[in-house]
């Protein structure tokens, strides 16, 4: 199971979740996006990006309760919010914005 | 509001019964199975300091693991007590709550 | 999900590489934090080699999951429990250790520090004061 990014082949386990994450581009983002049925505008970049500087200062994707939190001390209570955050991402802000973000399936979602 | 630790391993391999020992409170009890009922020998470098526990704290040793270590009752350090697979469940039953030191 | 709150204590005994018990322990944390219950972690003998600064695992090509402590606070797990004759017998000061902090949503979101350095015999009182211990 793989992704193509203009010809390189980027595997992904058999949620869509990619298995090297070093292999993440904003190419590839695209692309998982049109997968997942999400038009990635200015606000949904916002938040892969936040996810994408979450990971790399504590190495873990977060659970959605603590993303959501998280941004809401970040970027304020108008985005920090689960309906707008479900609005951006239906299928989950977390799961669906980590997979995006080239992270892996976050720690604590039950 | 008492404790039952449980010891698997063997002391003489590394420090988990002396740390297990060292956290127990008066009512508690201690069991060692598998690896762990060489602790419960006598005539052993930790011996004194199984014993030095003094009477607050209930030793039990299962007598399964022993058989099949070849370790027979007479060999059993003093304040040790036999005790089978029910005594096991008995043990977990009677104490509020049971850490096993791994 | 359950109204009735247990305190739960994670214990860690093992060194953060050597074996999987250290990752998996803070796995299980950080997905038993979604229960809602009261949740402490004790660090004692080699389990206080885990919350070591500096560590890099760059060379040796294990994930270091050493900065997944500083993001218990968001997580809601606040109490961290260190024993001090473990840190002295392994030649360490909390100062070797990572600056762990949660935010204190009952006090302005102040950030006040996680751990808690306890002595063998308060550890003892921790332990005994739990509902569940789950050990790694």
């Amino acid at each position: 199971m793989s992704y193509d990014v203009n010809g390189a082949t980027i595997e992904h386990d058999e949620e869509g979740y990619i298995t090297n994450l070093s292999e993440w581009s904003k190419e590839l983002a695209g692309i998982i996006a049109v997968a997942e049925d999400i038009d990635m505008g200015e606000e949904h970049w916002a938040v892969v990006n936040f996810l994408r500087e979450y990971y790399e200062e504590y190495q873990i994707a977060p659970a959605v309760r603590v993303l959501i939190k998280s941004i809401k001390k970040s970027m304020g209570p108008e985005v920090g919010n689960n309906k707008y955050m479900y609005e951006l991402f239906p299928y989950g802000p977390a799961k669906q914005a980590c997979k995006i973000a080239g992270l892996p399936k976050p720690t604590g979602c039950v | 509001m008492a404790t039952l630790h449980t010891v698997n391993k063997s002391p003489f391999q590394n420090q988990t019964l002396i740390s297990c020992l060292g956290h127990t409170k008066a009512g508690d009890a201690v069991l060692m199975f598998e690896d762990g009922v060489y602790g419960a020998t006598k005539g052993t470098a930790l011996s004194d300091a199984v014993a030095g526990l003094g009477a607050d704290v209930k030793l039990y040793a299962l007598g399964p693991d022993l058989a099949a270590r070849g370790i027979d009752a007479g060999r059993l350090a003093d304040g040790i007590t036999l005790i089978d697979y029910d005594g096991f469940v008995d043990l977990v039953a009677e104490n509020d709550r049971t850490q096993n030191w791994l | 999900m359950s109204e009735i709150i247990k305190k739960f204590l994670y214990v860690n005994r093992k060194a953060p590489y050597g074996t999987i018990y250290a990752q998996e322990s803070l796995e299980v944390v950080l997905i038993g934090a979604a229960f809602d219950q009261d949740v402490s972690v004790a660090f004692l003998d080699d389990g206080v080699f885990q919350l070591t600064k500096g560590q890099d695992t760059t060379a040796a090509g294990l994930k270091n999951f050493s900065p997944t402590f500083r993001a218990l606070g968001d997580y809601e797990v606040t109490k961290l429990y260190v024993e001090q004759e473990s840190l002295d017998e392994r030649g360490l000061t909390l100062d070797d250790l990572q600056d762990i902090q949660y935010e204190d949503e009952d006090d302005d979101y102040a950030e006040k520090p996680s751990i808690i350095v306890v002595s063998r015999a308060e550890m003892a009182d921790v332990m005994a004061d739990q509902d569940v211990i789950l050990s790694f």
